[in-house]
């Protein structure tokens, strides 16, 4: 019987994206630099993990595509395999393929996809190996009848990575005199159970030894995984005839090579590798492998997986106390309890902090975004034939779940954008004298209640004249206001809708692929962008969004009685005014602000509040709505606060005028205004 | 083999054919609701009015900081208000996955009604409140007016 995996589901799948993340991540480094050993430790432990999950669930194509990855991994990490762009780009093409995998689960429940062709290829990438392999044994061998104990330990040499702590063992075990023998075996092709001949061998060599070593490793031996011949390094009380005897006598097994190596030859050979401690001792394998690992990878931080919807209700709940802390304040003032209000000072300050803590919980690092992008880069930089160094700044700063879920696409755009349009071609860079390989940065910080996002490349720059007269060509602007366009105003033309496609773009030395579309997702995020460009020296994006999209500063004003809240970042500023100030302007309330005519709208009757406006004095909310300022008449301003937007729900979806409500320190609940949507 | 089971799982209840529901006073007809879609009853929370929302909602509440509308049937129904302020109610509901009130006069008893005592509203009603009535049930000489919560929320 089948289990029901699905409850696992959606675990298995946040873990894979996150293996995948971190793959494609420690996949790059290891390109740039191969010898990164603790990198293809963690790519070999995250792909192992992954095809333990998969089979786990029960996705059978997916497990047998990272078995075979994990093939060539611990190849590579035994070092038979040398890493090169080659094996990086088939590994590469495997996780492609996984994402994709995973993405069909998802979507579609099931995994199902045929992979022979990246099986093939790995297999190929493998198998490589083993003819690179088999040449070396095949050289060895014809030296074998006289092998000088040197040029026997260059063979090993070449087929064991020696680290320093394998060195350490040799060497205590020839202090102890101890011998070290390097031994070949081959099973008869005709064999039906490699392993256990193995198994036998291995059994055969610890009576008095220890295996320190193998090739393949003890685990794939274990499981079958070889061809018919493996290799080990043993080191034995007993000597190499009888070891030879030993291993003869055990049927199907045969002793291609029996040599003893010294710590010196393989010293000498190989001076101090800087190699971190690979897995080492192949026969306790498991346990310390895994010891190993946990010292070589990143300390991992302990996390617990919550689901948002509960979060969103301990923040209610935390509101709640709130709110009634209030109430337990409002009572020990009246009563004048004095010990009561005392204790209340400590409750609120504990409430305080349980409030900013849960505000906490729901933010994550943009890492988990930012993560993605190296590869893209590359792919996008081999693909355009440009040559860039990707640099990623402050990939810590922590955003609110919901902006980082939006924030991806808008980036991706513009990194597309600097790689495609900004940086130049490495011969057009050298003739303006500046490095073929160029830059790119994506850089977050925090600053005050805002995160800023950079992405800065030191590509030609932003072409104004270009754009303008692309802008005229399309009809957006006409030749005169063309001419009289500052350098800014023609920047700002690359975020009208209409200005460019991708194919008309990149035949303008300019940008503009879909910038209308990130300027939008942007402003809907409560965000702005600005751009700075030199001409020749590059230009910079930078994004600006709030912390969290469920919290907003919001300005609380009263009309007829009734209490509203503006949300700060569309006021301007406030200001007094007596009815004498408003005059008529074709039947329009105004008032004159600075020498500017300000137009009058009257809160009360746009949301139909009963009663009248007929005090003296009131006030002026100068509200933005799209580059226009708008007066909007309130009664009195109650003051700034910071609150917690909630949803009006289903049933009043879509309002106009109004963005959500929430629960103020009264109990009462009150309504955002929408100011996009008000008028 | 499930159906059978259903019957049988039906059948040993053996009340297949009766439902549970509030019954509550709305102006001077009496209406009910069935009980398991009531999440709970509460006395009148303070209500915070929602301009342009459409006008039977009579606004919104806070109900242990979640935002819940409070649908007034009243003006719905066309109906006049009674009873003492005191006996007002709010019946919150769920159904599907949404959340409201609805404004009642009074709630009066949580009753057994068999289905067969049911008639169904086109007989009834010919009115344009009927689209949202389930029924109408006879019980000891009273008259009780069925909502269709499903249509009800369909605003």
């Amino acid at each position: 019987m089948k289990m029901d995996m699905s409850q696992y589901l959606d675990v298995f799948l946040e873990e894979s994206k996150e293996h995948i993340g971190s793959l494609n991540q420690k996949l790059l480094d290891l390109e740039k630099n191969p010898n990164d050993i603790p990198a293809l430790n963690e790519i070999f432990r995250a792909a192992h993990t992954l095809k333990g999950m998969s089979s786990t669930m029960g996705f059978d194509d997916l497990a047998d595509l990272t078995h075979h990855m994990e093939n060539v991994l611990s190849d590579l990490k035994e070092g038979l395999l040398l890493v090169n762009s080659g094996v990086i780009d088939v590994i590469f093409k495997c996780f492609d393929r996984i994402q994709m995998m995973i993405d069909k689960i998802e979507t579609e429940g099931s995994g199902e996809v045929d992979n022979r062709d990246l099986i093939v290829l790995l297999e190929n990438v493998k198998s490589g190996n083993y003819e690179a392999a088999a040449m070396l044994e095949e050289r060895s061998a014809e030296v074998k009848p006289a092998v000088p104990a040197q040029e026997a330990g260059q063979s090993y040499q070449e087929a064991f990575e020696f680290n320093e702590y394998d060195l350490t063992v040799i060497k205590e075990a020839e202090s102890r005199n101890l011998n070290v023998y390097y031994i070949k075996i081959h099973i008869d092709e005709q064999c039906m159970m490699k392993a256990v001949r193995a198994f036998m061998a291995f059994k055969a060599v610890e009576e008095d030894g220890e295996v320190i070593k193998s090739i393949p490793s003890a685990q794939d031996l274990d499981e079958g995984r070889f061809e018919n011949e493996f290799e080990m390094l043993v080191i034995s009380g007993t000597d190499a005839d009888e070891l030879n005897s030993k291993l003869g006598s055990i049927t199907e097994v045969n002793v291609v090579e029996i040599n003893k190596i010294d710590a010196e030859s393989i010293g000498a050979a190989k001076p101090q590798t800087n190699a971190a401690p690979v897995a080492v001792d192949e026969v306790k394998s498991s346990q310390v492998e895994a010891d190993d690992t946990k010292k070589t990878t990143h300390k991992v931080k302990q996390t617990v997986r919550v689901d948002i919807e509960r979060l969103d209700n301990l923040m209610n709940l935390v509101g709640e106390l709130v709110m009634h802390k209030g109430r337990l304040e409002q009572i020990g003032a009246s009563r004048k309890i004095t010990e009561l209000n005392e204790t209340m000072e400590q409750i609120d300050r504990i409430t305080t902090d349980l409030q900013s803590v849960v505000m906490k919980v729901r933010m994550v690092p943009i890492e988990q975004v930012f993560n993605r992008f190296p590869r893209m880069v590359r792919d996008l930089a081999k693909e355009l034939d440009k040559e860039v160094d990707f640099l990623i700044e402050g990939k810590e700063t922590e955003l609110d779940r919901t902006v980082i879920d939006e924030i991806g696409d808008p980036l991706v755009h513009l990194l597309r954008n600097a790689l495609d349009h900004g940086m130049e071609s490495p011969d057009e860079r050298m003739k303006s004298g500046k490095p073929a390989k160029g830059t790119i940065v994506l850089r977050a910080r925090h600053e005050g209640n805002n995160v800023y996002i950079e992405v800065e490349d030191d590509g030609a720059g932003i072409n104004t004249q270009r754009i303008s007269e692309k802008a005229v060509e399309k009809g957006l602007i006409s030749e005169k206001e063309a001419e009289a366009m500052t350098r800014d105003e023609a920047i700002e033309l690359l975020f009208r809708s209409g200005f460019s496609t991708a194919k008309t773009v990149t035949d303008v030395s300019g940008r503009g692929v879909g910038l209308d579309v990130v300027k939008n997702k942007i402003e809907s995020l409560n965000g702005e962008i600005f751009v700075d460009s030199r001409h020749g020296q590059g230009t910079r994006f930078r994004i600006k969004l709030p912390l969290t999209l469920a919290i907003i500063q919001a300005l609380m004003v009263s009309v007829r009685g009734e209490i509203y809240a503006v949300p700060l970042s569309s006021v301007d500023e406030t200001t007094m005014i007596r009815s004498s100030d408003i005059k008529m302007v074709q039947n329009q309330e105004v008032i004159m602000l600075r020498g500017n005519v300000l137009p009058l709208y009257r809160l009360g009757q746009l949301l139909f509040v009963p009663g009248e406006d007929n005090d003296e004095e009131m006030y002026v909310v100068v509200v933005r709505k799209a580059e226009r300022q708008i007066g909007l008449v309130v009664q009195t301003l109650i003051g700034q606060q910071e609150i917690v937007i909630k949803s009006l729900g289903k049933l009043m979806a879509g309002i106009p005028g109004l963005a959500g409500a929430i629960v103020a320190g009264d109990g009462y609940v009150r309504l955002i205004l929408d100011i996009a949507t008000l008028f | 083999m499930e159906d059978t089971q259903n019957v049988r799982f039906k059948g040993a209840v053996g009340n297949d054919d009766e439902i549970q529901v509030v019954a509550f006073q709305l102006g001077r007809e009496e209406y009910a609701v069935e009980i398991l879609n009531v999440q709970e009853i509460n006395r009148l929370l303070d209500i915070t009015r929602v301009p342009r929302a459409e006008h039977h909602i009579e606004g919104v509440v806070n109900l242990r900081g979640n935002i819940i509308p409070v649908i007034n049937l009243h003006s719905k129904f066309n109906l006049q208000a009674s009873g003492n302020e005191d006996d007002k109610r709010i019946i919150v509901f769920q159904f599907d996955d949404v959340k409201a009130g609805i404004i009642v006069d009074e709630v009066s008893e949580v009753l057994r009604l068999h289905t067969s005592d049911i008639e169904d509203t086109e007989r009834v009603y010919g009115s344009i409140t009927a689209e949202h009535i389930r029924g109408v049930a006879k019980v000891e000489g009273r008259l009780l007016i069925l909502l269709d919560l499903h249509k009800l929320l369909d605003l």
